[in-house]
């Protein structure tokens, strides 16, 4: 059974059918959406039809609940409306809160009304430093046990994905696009993963294709769904930037990852840290921002994401050592004292902790920031 | 009179039976060649007149036409002088018309009329023995080469006047020499004992040799990339008879033979600045290319980032398929191209070791993906080779293992592969495609798959989640496991290539 009432249900295909007709109408994608979904029904359909064309058409007029939901059982999409126990009460603060989510994805339900969820999202073109950061973020929460919101892009959403999966911690991905869609597909691996232990979530109905203007009302969801939101690296302006704004309407926290003052793809963190976003240099002030620095929650979450990345077995230890000191592969074994057969897959155990790295030619170096 | 003669004509790496007819008639003293000789075939006019009558022969003084069949086949070379001057002993009867029967004949005259050796002896006899022929006389220095061919009686004569008695019955020569008496005189192949260090190496090179992975090497200049690289024909398998037969006759067309069987694998290191016709063979006669000479065994791409584009783009294919096709007017030709391929560049643009390197993270991106591309596709593993730290240079005792040792374990690996390849188009792990990989590296426990996941948490493509299975398929083969293992997997993402077109992503 699908947790999606009849009417709540019709409004979440409604919006697919007029999603077109939503697109040709924005040229500008922005706020003018929110205010848009917030219509009811019937203005809904008002405002988007184009009167010039006559006697608008009746979207939805063999609107069968029923069939819908066969259809999405084959589609392995779940429904979830606002009058679910399980939808998440922090996205009802939304004015345009969407009043029914499709969900794709093995995950727990629940997930999504977690009360400390954190966003993480960033620019689609990324400098390593921000794809480091952003997966060293990604792991951290998943570490501490915070489930990671992101939106599935290329870039810092994709890393921050990535870095969530390796720890094996709780994914949820919005879509701008129906939950069964994956966009992009040049990611879409890291959908099959995120959906294999977690949640892919989108207000359009199976089968939709993301529009323009969908992409900052996937913002709002991501805004809505989390405690905060942090900006990895973004430009100024950016859809980031716009995740940012909701989660300031709502009163959410947001916070921001330093970066180069050169780089185009720090300025608009940079500028987010200006105006009073926290300031994050790793997952250990995340966790603080999150749960405050002196609560018996924040304290057990920190140490839970420095144990994960806390190395006991000497050999690994004296291996990341031999990393740091840029040695070749055979100045690591010696350092190490192990044969090159367990140097090799020590370091891509390492790898899988996300200590270091590799290079595109094979060359190992420790992360930046290994929490 | 009218005399007709079998030659063979080297196309490629095989041979063409060509029939060379002469015509001796009345008429003013004239000498013709016809059937799209090239002017090397041309010139054979001068050095057969002159031969025979350097040799106490008589050149008959009427006209002399040769025709050379099939007349649409282009003749290039100097392998036709024999058989133009049998053919006019025999129109004009100084030799008995009853010879040479079921006898086929390759060689170039000197202009004193002794017989000198020609390219491609083995593609020749092994052709005169498909095409039914008995008998092939050869000049001496070509005689044990062609003898490799059993079942064909190899005849090494060292000149017209020689031939001339054979054929009138008055004189046999001796057998050319037997194979097993033919192994004096060659150099040991280098060993790996001899290389101090190189560890990380050596490991891959096994890796690479036990699967028939293809390998990139990363390292400084001068740290021993080509001279590890050297060892790896000492440790793959031994070619079987029939490989050595193909390697032999490869170098024999190319004109590299030493006219010895082959007994190791050819290692091939042709230089950066090589064209794309170099590498995979061309030209309007075509000639085989550095991958068709390193047929069955290694070709070696040193600074292959200096590579032109087109160049790498063409071995692309041939690397694929195990042989390249070339086209070239009315005719195409297939040349066998199934060679491992071993490269090697610098770690980064600045080419200094690990430590000293001043590049930042963007611009070892660009260098790298400067060599992406469809070749890296074709690349399983990765290995660091270093300069060995001075101590290991100077230390007295080498511990290192020789190269028999590692190719006892590379021939044991490759056989537990035939065994489980059997019936597949796959003869070892590195050529398995995607579809055999899943079926043949099957992964112990889930546990392990996932192990594999969580590394590349989805930027690993398809295909380089294939690689790495393949590569964890040759490390269990080598430990004599028939079950893969978390160690396995974990050691070969290791030496996994991260594409940057992944990272990119």
């Amino acid at each position: 059974m699908t947790g999606a009432c009849d009417s709540c249900l019709r409004r979440g295909y409604l919006v697919g059918q007029l999603a077109a007709r939503i697109a040709a109408m924005l040229d500008r994608p922005g706020k003018r959406v929110g205010a848009l979904l917030s219509l009811s029904e019937d203005e809904l359909i008002e405002a988007v039809s184009d009167r010039s064309a006559g006697v608008p058409d009746i979207p939805l007029r063999g609107f069968d609940a029923c069939r819908e939901r066969a259809e999405m059982a084959d589609r392995g999409v779940r429904a979830l409306c606002r009058h679910d126990g399980r939808y998440p009460p922090q996205l009802l603060q939304l004015q345009d809160a969407p009043a029914v989510l499709f969900v794709s994805g093995h995950g727990d339900l629940d997930l999504l009304a977690h009360d400390s969820s954190v966003a993480l999202v960033g620019t689609r073109r990324p400098s390593p430093y921000g794809r480091e950061v952003a997966q060293g973020l990604g792991r951290g929460m998943a570490a501490a046990g915070v489930p990671v919101v992101s939106g599935l892009a290329l870039g810092i959403d994709a890393e921050v994905h990535r870095g969530c999966l390796a720890a094996d911690g709780l994914a949820v991905a919005v879509l701008a696009c129906g939950p069964d869609v994956p966009y992009p597909r040049t990611n879409r691996r890291l959908y099959d993963r995120v959906r294999e232990r977690g949640l892919v979530v989108s207000e359009l109905p199976p089968g939709q294709r993301p529009y323009r203007w969908s992409f900052p009302a996937r913002n709002r969801i991501m805004a809505g769904l989390a405690r905060i939101t942090v900006v990895v690296e973004a430009a100024d302006p950016s859809g980031s930037l716009i995740t940012t704004q909701f989660a300031t309407q709502l009163g959410r926290g947001v916070g921001a990852v330093p970066g180069q003052v050169t780089s185009r793809v720090a300025a608009g963190t940079n500028n987010l840290l200006k105006d009073g976003a926290a300031l994050v240099t790793g997952s250990q002030d995340l966790l603080d921002e999150l749960f405050g620095s002196e609560s018996d929650e924040g304290r057990a979450a920190r140490a839970q994401a420095a144990a994960a990345v806390a190395i006991d077995d000497p050999v690994q230890l004296r291996l990341l050592e031999a990393v740091e000191a840029s040695l070749g592969i055979d100045g690591i074994c010696a350092h190490a004292g192990v044969p090159v057969r367990e140097a090799r897959a020590g370091l891509s155990r390492l790898e899988r902790s996300g200590h270091v790295r590799r290079d595109p030619l094979g060359g190992y170096r420790r992360t930046a920031v290994p929490c | 009179m009218l005399a007709s003669i079998a030659t063979f004509a080297l196309t490629g790496v095989d041979s063409r039976e060509v029939t060379v007819e002469v015509d001796v008639r009345r008429g003013l003293p004239a000498f013709t060649v016809v059937g799209l000789p090239d002017a090397g075939v041309r010139e054979a006019r001068e050095r057969v007149r002159a031969a025979m009558l350097n040799s106490g022969l008589d050149f008959p003084l009427q006209r002399i036409t040769a025709n050379l069949a099939p007349a649409s086949l282009r003749k290039a070379g100097t392998g036709f002088d024999l058989a133009l001057a049998v053919g006019v002993l025999v129109a004009s009867g100084q030799v008995p018309a009853s010879q040479p029967d079921r006898t086929a004949v390759s060689g170039e005259l000197s202009l004193g009329g002794a017989l000198r050796p020609v390219r491609g002896a083995l593609a020749c006899a092994l052709g005169a023995r498909a095409a039914g022929y008995e008998r092939l006389v050869v000049a001496v220095e070509n005689a044990e080469e062609a003898a490799l061919a059993d079942g064909l009686q190899v005849l090494a004569v060292p000149s017209l006047t020689r031939l001339v008695e054979l054929l009138r019955g008055r004189w046999r020569p001796d057998p050319p020499p037997r194979r097993s008496e033919t192994r004096a005189g060659s150099s040991p192949a280098p060993d790996l004992a001899d290389v101090r260090g190189q560890q990380d190496a050596k490991r891959a090179l096994e890796i690479a040799a036990a699967g028939g992975h293809n390998l990139l090497m990363v390292g400084p200049p001068g740290a021993g990339k080509t001279m590890t690289a050297r060892r790896l024909p000492g440790i793959l398998p031994p070619p079987s008879f029939d490989e050595a037969l193909e390697i032999t006759r490869i170098r024999g067309a190319a004109g590299l033979g030493d006219g010895c069987l082959a007994l190791e694998r050819p290692f091939r290191a042709p230089h950066h600045t090589t064209s794309p016709q170099g590498l995979v063979g061309g030209g309007s006669v075509p000639r085989p290319g550095e991958i068709t000479l390193a047929h069955r065994g290694v070709l070696f791409l040193d600074e292959i980032a200096e590579f032109s584009r087109a160049a790498l783009e063409a071995l692309r294919q041939p690397l694929e398929d195990g042989v390249v096709e070339i086209t070239r007017g009315q005719r195409s030709l297939a040349l066998p191209a199934r060679a491992m391929l071993v490269a090697a560049c610098n770690p980064c643009p600045c080419a200094h070791g690990a430590g000293d390197c001043r590049c930042n993270e963007l611009d070892r991106l660009r260098y790298a993906r400067r060599l992406s591309g469809p070749l890296l596709d074709r690349i399983d593993l990765i290995c660091d080779v270093q300069p060995p730290p001075a101590a290991e240079l100077v230390a007295r005792t080498v511990t290192s293992e020789r190269s028999a040792a590692v190719r006892d374990r590379v021939v044991a690996a490759r056989e537990r592969q035939a065994w489980r390849l059997a019936g597949d188009e796959a003869l070892c792990n590195g050529h398995m495609d995607g579809r055999a990989t899943r079926r043949h590296a099957v992964l112990g426990a889930r546990g392990t798959e996932r192990l594999l996941g969580s590394v590349e948490a989805g930027t690993l493509t398809g295909r380089g989640h294939d690689r790495v299975l393949r590569l964890a398929r040759t490390i269990a083969d080598l430990a004599a496991r028939e079950r893969i293992v978390a160690g396995d997997v974990e050691e070969a993402l290791g030496y996994r290539l991260v594409s940057p077109v992944e990272m990119a992503a």
